[in-house]
């Protein structure tokens, strides 16, 4: 009847209380009138007993009641109906005591003289009627929520109905109709038929438990008593004094009336009749209840642990166990925890092998545990405490992770509905503890991740930023690696003004293990160069150092150059690396140097100072040397094939003239391209060379 | 990957390898290699089918050497492609290891004759 129309520079509080202020106001016009009437006559077609403005006034006065009412309750977020009832029971109870106290006046009143009698009356009057509007109208308005409690578009249409022809049926107050004529009748019965189809909407029952529904009827019954004690007072009151406002000669009135009492009345047979299955009705909703904990369990970060404990308690609660246990093992089958429940470990220690026993006897299988997944074992003890036990195993990933084992105080205790949610919850605690293992194993692998980054950035700085410089040469170079970290090594070394060291090296295998042989690599590199050794000796001495720091199984190639710009000649040793690359430009030509020489690491002892070989050279301006490991000779395309040695070669004679850049920018691209991926499958380097 | 299978066949043992051998497979080739050197003096290893070692599979080789001269066992490898060889050449096993390219030039240096 107010909708959302109402300013909105009032709050809802304020509204109520003018509304409550307004229908104050109102009845004491009314109660004014009426008692101004005594003295002036009754026959005003306006002010008297029964004119228009007296019945206009009552008119307002139901509708502000309906109103407030409409905003206290119908629009306020109480949810609880125990509170609804409660509401309307305490405004019954306090109207019923005001109206008790003016019937106790009615009849103090009769010793008293005829005009301070009838003033009373009328007021007597007026105060019940006034109660009676808030009574009623208070009551249909929690009756209206609790019969939309589950709305559906009929229902919406049924009661938009009723409102309506209530609403219409008001009208009948200004007009002169006799009581109880066709009309009436007509209405009243429409009204009558329309509450009765109401009435059945009591969905509200089925959500309340025992305890709320024996004091939902025990409210219910109260408020019929005092809608019955209104309608006996009013209509008292009406015949014994003649007034002519009989409320209960109203139809609107008479119709809200019925209405209240019928929904009441059928509330109340409803909630009796529901008495004997709210149980039922509560331990199934404590079983979605305990079902939702367990499936939230992985979203609150609650622990295997924790999920494991809702699981026993859960399982309890839905079957009634009389004791429990839930034995869980940890990832190993070692470890072993159990959680206990109504029961002692020496208890458990009993029943258990009585079970292990009973499948012993029969020959089932000789340990529950290990049963098929699709198996719960109910079986009957002969203890005197247990007489049966339900036991479901549990599955993590696929593998055994624990077993429970429920316990009752009656022999063959558990049916298959109880089996049923037993082995929903186990399934469900199940996924609860396999989700929450996956988000370790993802935080962990997140860890590990970056520890692989830092390794990362750890390594890239294990190769030199910039690599030394000369009027004679300049030099420049590119490593990447499959992994996060490489085994490819290049370092230079400045031995004196003229003599620069270099090494380019290739340690086996890939990834971290790689990486950490590569950083040996670098301390040998560092501290051998140093020392001022020929290329033999250098190779010698890293040989017998790689040896005593790497695996019996890895080894590292490595080619060691001493550039000398004094006497414009490179010395080198080969030491199972891939042959360097020469680009000799006065003949335009390309070679290979494929000298002699062992991997470093591949004999350990003497024997590999035989293998050693030097090789010595003068360079020219224009000359390019070119080194890289094999992960370019042997990059593969999809077919299979492989990058190869040819390629190599052609590609720096096609680009001799070019800048170092380029020909090195040019040439991952086009081992990229080969190779169609940019993630090559293994490390990769160049160092490229060029003399002036 | 790799397959590997192995025979008895006149006091010689026969280690056939087939496929890649990388860093991970490599382990695979090292099982056979070390099960062989504990009970036989005489092995062949047929690399016929051997695409592809990397150093990593080349390193179970060089970790070989010291006990077969140790324990005086002759192992032999033949049938490497040329790409195969040409591994072997860079990093100088060819000159620890024996290497023949036909079944016969290897069994005729294993049988010591």
């Amino acid at each position: 009847m107010c909708r959302n129309s109402w300013p909105t520079v009032f709050s809802k509080k304020q509204i109520a209380k003018i509304l409550a202020t307004l229908g104050l106001i109102v009845w004491l016009l009314l109660a004014l009138i009426d008692i101004s009437n005594i003295y002036q006559g009754s026959n005003n077609f306006f002010f008297g007993y029964s004119g228009l403005v007296p019945r206009g006034l009552l008119i307002i006065m139901f509708f502000l009641s309906l109103s407030f009412y409409h905003l206290e309750i119908g629009k306020s977020d109480i949810t609880n109906i125990n509170d609804l009832i409660w509401k309307i029971f305490v405004t019954g109870l306090i109207a019923t005591i005001g109206s008790l106290i003016t019937r106790y006046l009615l009849v103090v009143a009769q010793y008293k003289p005829a005009l301070i009698n009838k003033m009373l009356i009328f007021f007597i009057y007026d105060v019940n009627t006034g109660l009676l509007i808030i009574f009623l109208t208070s009551t249909f308005i929690v009756w209206k929520k609790l019969i939309l409690y589950q709305k559906s578009k009929s229902l919406i249409r049924f009661w938009n109905t009723f409102e309506i022809l209530l609403l219409l049926s008001l009208l009948l107050t200004f007009a002169n109709y006799q009581p109880f004529d066709t009309i009436f009748n007509l209405i009243l019965g429409l009204l009558v038929l329309l509450t009765i189809i109401l009435s059945v909407n009591l969905k509200w029952v089925a959500y309340l438990n025992f305890k709320q529904k024996w004091k939902s009827i025990l409210l219910i019954g109260l408020i019929m008593l005092y809608i019955w004690y209104y309608f006996v007072t009013i209509s008292d009151l009406s015949n014994r004094f003649s007034l002519s406002l009989n409320l209960s000669e109203n139809v609107t009135f008479l119709a809200l009336f019925i209405f209240n009492i019928l929904y009441a009345a059928f509330s109340i047979l409803v909630l009796l009749f529901n008495l004997p299955t709210s149980s039922v009705f509560e331990q199934k909703l404590e079983e979605v209840i305990n079902f939702q904990k367990l499936s939230q369990a992985t979203n609150t970060k609650q622990d295997e642990e924790q999920i494991c404990e809702i699981l026993l308690e859960s399982s309890i609660s839905a079957v009634v166990a009389s004791g429990a246990w839930l034995e869980i093992r940890k990832n190993n089958s070692v470890e072993k925890k159990v959680l206990y429940n109504k029961i002692s470990e020496q208890r458990k220690n009993k029943i258990e092998s009585d079970i292990k026993n009973h499948f012993k006897d029969k020959q089932v299988t000789p340990n529950p545990i290990q049963s098929s997944r699709k198996t719960q074992l109910t079986v009957d003890l002969r203890d005197e405490e247990f007489k049966s036990a339900l036991i479901l195993p549990l599955f993590v990933q696929d593998r055994e992770y624990g077993e429970l084992c429920l316990l009752k105080d009656l022999p063959d205790g558990f049916n298959k509905e109880m089996i049923e949610i037993i082995r929903s919850f186990v399934n469900q605690a199940s996924i609860s503890i396999e989700n929450y293992q996956l988000i370790q194993e993802a935080i962990e692998n997140e860890r590990y991740k970056e520890e692989l980054e830092i390794a990362k950035r750890v390594q890239g700085s294990l190769l030199p930023e910039t690599l030394e410089k000369n009027s004679d040469f300049e030099m420049i170079a590119y490593s990447k690696a499959a992994a996060e970290v490489g085994g490819d090594y290049y370092d230079t070394y400045r031995i004196s003004e003229d003599k620069i060291a270099l090494i380019i090296g290739d340690v086996s295998g890939k990834g971290t293990s790689a990486a950490f042989h590569m950083s040996q690599m670098k301390g040998i590199f560092q501290s051998l160069s140093l020392l001022d050794l020929s290329v033999d000796e250098f190779i010698k001495k890293a040989n017998k150092a790689v040896g005593n720091c790497l695996d019996k199984k890895s080894l590292i190639t490595a080619s060691y150059y001493i550039i000398d710009t004094n006497r414009k000649s490179i010395q080198f040793s080969r030491a199972g690396h891939c042959p360097t690359l020469y680009f000799n430009h006065q003949k335009n030509e390309t070679k290979f140097f494929e000298t002699n020489g062992l991997g470093l690491g591949i004999l350990r002892n003497e024997k590999f100072d035989e293998y050693v070989e030097v090789y010595e050279l003068n360079y020219a301006p224009g000359d390019i040397i070119f080194l890289y490991t094999d992960g370019i000779t042997e990059a593969k395309n999809s077919k299979g094939m492989e990058f190869g040695y040819e390629r190599l070669a052609s590609h720096l004679e096609k680009y001799t003239l070019k800048p170092l850049e380029e020909i090195r920018d040019r040439l991952v691209k086009k081992i990229y391209d080969f190779c169609e991926t940019q993630t090559p499958e293994d490390d990769f380097t160049i160092v490229l060379i060029k003399f002036n | 990957m790799i397959e590997i299978s192995s025979k008895l066949e006149e006091g010689i043992y026969y280690i056939h390898v087939k496929g890649e051998v990388d860093a991970s497979s490599s382990i695979h080739l090292d099982e056979s290699i070390s099960q062989a050197t504990q009970n036989h003096k005489k092995i062949l290893i047929d690399c016929r089918e051997l695409e592809y070692i990397s150093s990593a599979g080349l390193g179970v080789f060089m970790s070989y050497i010291n006990e077969l001269e140790d324990k005086d066992i002759r192992l032999v490898i033949y049938g490497l492609s040329e790409k195969v060889k040409h591994v072997f050449q860079i990093l100088g096993l060819d000159q620890l290891l024996t290497i023949k390219s036909t079944e016969e030039e290897a069994k005729y240096i294993v049988d010591g004759i």
